[in-house]
């Protein structure tokens, strides 16, 4: 890769003697004017990139510090109780965002139990076992499903999965694993595991995709060198592949952990928003971006707005960590192996 | 109308690698010089020292002086973009922009530098595609073909009328035949040929045969140093080192 | 089954291996048709309850009040025109300013730094978009407005815009860089009509990545925008959105809502669709022709 530089910094040419320019261009045959114009722009050009470039600290800077400014009060009056209690009472101003906390992670824990073989079994199948006219399309399909607006997951999650889960899905976890306690209660088709479901369906493309690209990273020699032993491909795809790329594909499920710890409309709308702490998958539940897309607007008071810019800060601080550990895993694998383009 | 070149103490670096020795030359003004050598030599880091395009590599440093005309080109206060304007470039590989039509490609230097005047610039891209013997073959097609629609040796002829458009001074040509066929090769030359009425070129070559078809004076580098220069003829038949002689006998690399 | 025979050679593939491996080839067929199946499902819904309700009163009309039926979206349409238009003009020029910058000046700490930014603000879920932006436009404008909704989808758009801008950019060759110098043109003259416009194919494919990115967002809009049920083109007054608007009918207790948000989101998955099909093939006709 080439690495573009500015040509003009080097020590030999700083300075601005107007005599020699002069004297260049009265040579020229053709009138060629404005050098001088030409290197204030090439300053102010570079100002002006590098300004967007500190645009995006700036952004992300702001952020943080809007976060914690408003979120102050909340976190003088409640300390860390505010992330143990249990209670979302705005009425008598109690505030407890325990039961957001585990809505959040119980749903994208249900996802990634979902996602995660699913993303592997597809991954697998583009990179080792399609035909080369299967592959782009369900690349490309895939693409589609990861660009399917998060408030169109919703619509269909309210209006078809939840009936279906109501109807088919829940009775016969009820009576296949009702003893578990995951599965009791009420199916009113909208709760916890429509949520999880949903989510799964979001994350699959994006955990697929980079466990594809990080599979596809993996030399093709290091197959060759299994099968070569006598290796049936399952076996090939266990020592070369998922070994291998293991690193990458942890990372892979990991940005597809922070999407779905992060993710508001779809989970909204069929998690049923009850700040409670239920064992069954079957009932109510509620997430911490749910409850800011629903309450934010008509937080009354200071404590309640800044109670719940609070949660915003912790789902940030939360993505934040889970995204950077995993775009270092993912750049651990990939680092420095030519990656097979898409569909190849 | 071409310029003298003169070169003194030359040198010039990768990092910390020193890869030219002080470099002493003299190019008269309409002059065709070739600069020989095995790969490695310098030749090429010596020509890109011409137009300070040596120093857009990260991480290089150069040192001496170059006067073309009368201009110091390392002096300070010499912008590096006036002196690449008067100091024409053919690279080795050819390279048109690709996103441009073929029109464009030749009038980019001069619309780039805020040139305007659309009658007098149809005349100048009309004129540099003749100059580089290209203009029978794309006259029909000049606004609509993409630049990287040519064949190699047109897309190299292509390059060569887009840096006369900006009638430069000097022409510096770094293996400008190397990707090409024959058939280019020899219309490439006998352009050069042409081209030494109104400019003075430098040009880099790895075929001995080349630089003595087209050039009158030729160097001879090796490891970063020049080690002769002299009348391409005199270095052909009679070098007077024996390290030239070797090179051009072939018993070396 | 395995016989003990000594030439490995005659020894046939032990049954369990058959087995682990017509298990594998069957589980992979089988994830890839789960997780294709919600897709086609997603789109046959979004059909199907969605065709029937798209007529010119619903491209055209506002909403009507609860209990009258009819009405329609285009005041959302629109507004999510305004909205993604003013987010075009913040996220777009930042974007790809940020990618120049990656690109011909980023090999040092600052562009580490800005890199990894880029990626964080990537990864910030958009419901906190929402919460900051309120924060910055709504709170000092003492309303919501269809500026602030554009200011949180721009600031969405500019991460994609600069990495696709800066990836592009380190494809395109030196040589081109190095003649464009050659040339005698001003460094800045050089990046923009030269080095980016070599690469403007693969910047426009990010661009409008980007963009049907955030067509689809609503969570960022819902304390911005805010939504309207009027038509409104003032961008300093709350503003309706299609996302927006899809999700106030689909949680409504109304079942002509419900059509009508069946519709919208057959409108605005069409609107995305497009754009990332365009994608597509623009890329998979190559995106640098001719570049290298």
């Amino acid at each position: 890769m080439v690495a573009p530089h500015n040509a003009l910094r080097k020590p030999v040419s700083s300075g601005d003697q107007a005599e020699s320019v002069m004297r260049v261009v009265a040579e020229k045959p053709i009138a060629v004017r404005r050098s001088f114009a030409d290197r204030f722009a090439d300053a102010g050009f570079r100002w002006l990139i590098t300004l967007c470039a500190l645009s995006v600290l700036a952004i992300v800077g702001f952020f943080v510090y809007e976060l914690i400014v408003n979120s102050q009060p909340s976190l003088k009056e409640f300390g860390w109780h505010f992330f143990v209690g249990q209670d979302w009472d705005p009425v008598s101003g109690e505030f407890g965002a325990l039961p957001f906390i585990y809505g959040t992670l119980v749903s994208s824990f249900l996802a990634l139990l979902i996602a995660v073989p699913l993303s592997l079994g597809v991954a697998i199948y583009v990179t080792e076992m399609a035909p080369g006219w299967v592959r782009t399309p369900i690349s490309f399909l895939m693409e589609l499903l990861a660009a399917i607006p998060s408030v169109i997951y919703g619509l269909w999650a309210i209006f078809v999965l939840a009936p279906i889960l109501r109807v088919y899905v829940g009775p016969a976890l009820a009576k296949s694993l009702g003893w578990t306690g995951f599965f009791s209660g009420p199916v009113y088709g909208i709760g916890m595991l429509a949520a999880g479901v949903i989510l799964s369906i979001m994350i699959v493309p994006i955990i697929a995709s980079i466990t594809r690209d990080v599979m596809a990273a993996i030399p093709q020699t290091q197959r060759e060198a299994v099968l070569a032993l006598g290796a049936t491909r399952w076996e090939m795809v266990r020592i070369a592949v998922l070994r291998n790329a293991r690193t990458g594909i942890i990372g892979a499920i990991i940005l597809g952990l922070g999407r779905a710890l992060g993710e508001t409309m779809a989970v909204t709308m069929v998690i049923g928003n009850r700040p409670d702490i239920t064992k069954s998958l079957f009932a109510p539940a509620y997430t911490m971006a749910s409850v800011i897309a629903n309450e934010f607007t008509e937080a009354t008071g200071t404590l309640y707005a800044s109670a719940i810019v609070e949660v915003g800060l912790a789902l940030f601080l939360v993505t934040l960590i889970v995204n950077a550990l995993a775009q270092m895993l993912v750049w651990m694998t990939t680092r420095g192996m030519p990656s097979r383009a898409h569909g190849q | 109308m071409g310029v003298g070149i003169e070169v003194r103490n030359l040198k010039a670096w990768y990092g910390n690698t020193e890869a030219l020795h002080s470099v002493n030359m003299q190019m008269g003004a309409n002059q065709v010089t070739a600069l020989i050598g095995p790969s490695g030599c310098g030749k090429s880091t010596f020509v890109r020292c011409l137009n300070r395009m040596h120093e857009t590599i990260p991480g290089t440093k150069v040192e001496g002086d170059v006067r073309i005309g009368s201009t110091d080109i390392y002096a300070n206060g010499t912008p590096a973009v006036e002196v690449r304007r008067r100091v024409g470039m053919v690279f080795q590989k050819p390279n048109p922009f690709p996103t441009m039509s073929i029109y464009d490609n030749v009038a980019a230097g001069l619309k780039l530098n805020g040139f305007r005047n659309r009658h007098r610039l149809d005349e100048i891209v009309e004129k540099s595609l003749k100059q580089a013997a290209l203009w029978d073959e794309v006259k029909d097609t000049l606004k609509k073909k993409s630049g990287a629609s040519l064949s190699g040796g047109q897309q190299q002829r292509l390059c060569i009328a887009r840096a006369l458009a900006v009638e430069p001074e000097v022409l510096l040509m770094d293996e400008p035949a190397s990707a090409l066929d024959p058939i280019s090769t020899g219309k490439i030359e006998e352009l050069i040929d042409e081209l030494k009425a109104n400019y003075t070129i430098v040009i880099v070559t790895h075929n001995m045969q080349q630089a003595a078809r087209v050039a009158g004076f030729t160097g001879f580098f090796l490891l970063g140093t020049l080690v002769e220069f002299d009348k391409t003829e005199k270095i052909f038949t009679n070098p007077s080192d024996k390290r030239t002689e070797d090179y051009i006998t072939g018993r070396f690399g | 089954m395995a016989s003990r025979a000594l030439g490995s050679g005659s020894q046939p593939i032990s049954w369990t291996r058959r087995l682990s491996n017509s298990a594998l080839t069957i589980f992979a067929v089988v994830c890839s048709i789960l997780v294709i199946v919600p897709l086609f499902a997603i789109f046959a819904y979004l059909v199907i309850k969605g065709i029937g309700s798209i007529n010119w009163a619903f491209l055209t009309q506002a909403p009507k009040p609860v209990g009258e039926t009819g009405g329609g979206m285009g005041n959302a349409i629109v507004g999510s025109g305004i909205i993604l238009g003013v987010a075009s003009l913040i996220g777009i020029p930042l974007g790809i300013g940020a990618g120049v910058y990656l690109a011909e000046y980023g090999r040092n700490w600052l562009g580490n730094a800005v890199r990894f930014t880029a990626d964080v603000l990537n990864g910030i879920p958009s419901i906190v978009v929402g919460i900051a932006v309120w924060s910055l436009v709504v709170v000092t404008q003492r309303h919501f407005s269809a500026l602030a909704g554009g200011v949180a989808l721009g600031i969405m758009m500019i991460p994609t815009v600069s990495r696709a801008t800066e990836e592009m950019l380190l494809l395109v060759p030196r040589t081109i860089r190095e003649a464009a110098w050659g040339l005698g043109i001003s460094q800045w003259r050089a990046t923009l009509s030269v080095t980016l416009k070599t690469a403007s194919a693969g910047v426009i494919t990010g661009v409008m990545l980007a963009f049907a990115r955030a067509a689809g967002e609503t969570a960022p809009l819902l304390f911005t925008a805010f939504g309207n049920q009027f038509w409104s083109f003032n961008v300093n007054q709350p503003m309706a959105a299609l996302p927006l608007q899809i999700f106030v009918y689909a949680i409504s207790p109304y079942d002509d809502w419900h059509r009508l948000a069946w519709a919208g989101a057959l409108v605005l998955i069409i609107l995305i669709v497009g754009a990332v099909t365009a994608v597509r093939v623009v890329t998979s006709r190559g995106m640098m022709k001719g570049a290298t």
